[in-house]
């Protein structure tokens, strides 16, 4: 990677607040064009970690590189060229939809010129034309998160910063979003988000990292992450009543995971191991075997008592 | 003073909300000192006045009037810069929105200043016109009054803008005007001269900004302007304003990028 593709560097980053350690010294090269993305639990850090590459949270220790640029130094020149879609919305809900773009187009000291076929084309790309006149207090979540990708566009960002972009979120309205940002990237966006979602991590990384108190506990692509910490297959068991005695499923896999309501088997071959369950004469109320997912790559890096 | 066109920026945000209320905010200036001065200069003045005790030895209605335009900047600003700036951080968090942007604290700080100061601008002009209708602007130098009130408004807004930044609720805003501002309001010599007050009172209200106000604009919209002394109650509001300002800066810098 040479110097110039790294939009992000970061180097034994730490943020402390007081006593509490948010982020404790972790690594990061974030390329040009590239989805990256934060997986992690609440309080992992993640939040922390963009409010510093975000130039709004002073580095506590380490290195860090956002566009070149030493955030201490150049905050306000980095942030000129930054997009930042908040975990809570930053909207002026007393006005329109139309002057909540203009407005923050003006932050920026875009004249109001050139934002005007700017927003018409924003509003356009998040499918909000239609309500650009509208007060922004009675529109729909999705369409405030919609509207906040829309601001965070005005300056033409190089590198969009999403902090748990569809949170909260129904499912069709988290569809729209995750369209409208899998098309910034083919434009060439840079997309670094943070979500504790993993179809979204799925959906959108390239690559990603998943953070746990602190900490980067593995990095890579969804798949190599799930090639490395998960097996090709999982069945999921559930009993009806009692469950089987511990160990009663041991055995038959290389990792057995029991969770509140069901059992978890990894497994290279999902069918031959349910058949394995049955022929034990312990008949589960319901099996499902399916491709695993980077949740069990999650589940099982931050953690869940673990069978092994 | 470096660059205002970054928070000039952040200004346009207030000025586009008020867009949407200012009609309302005009009369409430105008109807305010309106119901005052008819009330206590026009009504309580008139057995003042008999009393052949009147203070400083003009008319009633021309004492309190500039008092009374001096409150009024002080609470118009105080309240400016409590409820909205903690509503900016805590609520609609447009303060968020602007640091995300090549803002600083400092301009999302002096924007916002700069609508507290075009309230109270407006507010005083306006109270600066009834008090003329009532007759009580004895001179020219009356015009000046307007500016003065800006002056303590910053006084009074910066250091609120500072004091807002630093709280978590705003519960801690009505104790402010209970216990500071009321009192500010009525015994800084808006009413009456401080020297009628017990001595400890008297000092008292010495230190307050409110006083200083209300003295320099009794003398200017009385045409008495005493040099020394004005210059000395100016120094005084830009003071707070500087020190406010200063304060201010620190408390958003702290809260916003922490």
């Amino acid at each position: 990677m040479s110097e110039t593709d790294g939009l992000i560097r970061a180097r034994g980053l730490v943020k402390r607040f007081g006593d509490l350690v948010a982020v404790d010294g972790i690594d990061l090269d974030v390329r040009r064009g590239e989805a990256f993305g934060f997986l992690g639990p609440n309080g992992a850090g993640k939040s922390s970690t963009m409010r510093m590459i975000g130039c709004v949270s002073p580095v506590t220790a380490g290195t860090l590189r956002v566009l070149g640029l030493d955030p201490a130094a150049d905050g306000p020149e980095i942030r000129a060229r930054l997009g930042v879609v908040p975990q809570q919305d930053t909207l002026d809900t007393e006005l329109t939809v139309w002057e909540n773009v203009l407005i923050y187009g003006r932050y920026f000291g875009l004249s109001r010129r050139e934002l005007r076929p700017k927003i018409d084309e924003l509003l356009e790309f998040v499918q909000l034309s239609e309500r650009s006149g509208d007060k922004v207090e009675p529109l729909s979540g999705g369409m405030k998160r919609r509207l906040t990708i829309a601001r965070s566009l005005v300056n033409d960002p190089e590198l969009l910063l999403l902090d748990e972009p569809t949170t909260g979120l129904d499912p069709q309205a988290r569809h729209v979003v995750w369209d409208r940002l899998f098309r910034l990237k083919q434009r060439g966006v840079t997309l670094v988000l943070t979500t504790h979602y993993m179809d979204e991590a799925e959906q959108l990384c390239d690559r990603l990292v998943v953070m746990d108190h602190g900490r980067i506990v593995a990095a890579g692509s969804p798949r190599e992450l799930i090639e490395r910490y998960a097996t090709r297959e999982v069945v999921e068991v559930r009993f009806e009543d009692e469950r089987p005695d511990n160990g009663a499923l041991s055995g038959l896999a290389a990792r057995v995971e029991e969770l509140p309501d069901r059992v978890l088997i990894y497994t290279s071959d999902g069918d031959a191991t349910a058949a394995a369950v049955s022929d034990r004469g312990l008949p589960p109320h319901s099996t499902l075997v399916r491709r695993s997912s980077l949740e069990d790559v999650f589940l099982h890096l931050t953690g869940r008592t673990l069978i092994d | 003073m470096e660059s205002l066109v970054q928070p000039l920026r952040a200004y346009e945000h207030w000025l586009a909300q008020y867009k949407r209320v200012w009609r309302g905010t005009i009369g409430t200036s105008l109807l305010n000192p309106l119901l005052y001065l008819a009330a206590l200069g026009v009504g309580l003045g008139t057995i003042v006045d008999r009393s052949q005790n009147a203070p400083a030895g003009v008319p009633y209605l021309d004492f309190i009037a500039p008092g009374l335009l001096a409150a009024a900047a002080m609470q118009t600003a105080a309240v400016e810069a409590s409820w909205p700036v903690m509503g900016a951080i805590k609520w609609t968090r447009t303060y968020y929105a602007m640091t995300a942007t090549p803002l600083t604290e400092r301009d999302v700080l002096i924007g916002h200043q700069l609508f507290v100061i075009t309230r109270v601008l407006t507010a005083s002009a306006a109270y600066l016109l009834v008090v003329a209708a009532f007759g009580a602007v004895n001179s020219w130098l009356g015009l000046l009054a307007v500016p003065v009130a800006v002056l303590i408004g910053t006084a009074f807004s910066m250091p609120m803008a500072a004091y807002a930044a630093t709280r978590e609720g705003d519960s801690s805003f009505p104790p402010i005007f209970r216990f500071l501002i009321v009192p500010m309001f009525l015994f800084s010599g808006t009413f009456f001269p401080v020297s009628q007050m017990p001595l400890a009172f008297e000092l008292a209200a010495y230190v307050t900004p409110i006083w200083h106000g209300v003295e320099l604009c009794r003398q200017l919209t009385l045409g008495e302007a005493e040099l020394p002394a004005a210059l000395g109650h100016l120094v005084y509001l830009l003071a707070w304003t500087l020190g406010g300002f200063l304060a201010a800066r620190r408390a958003y810098r702290r809260r916003l990028f922490r």
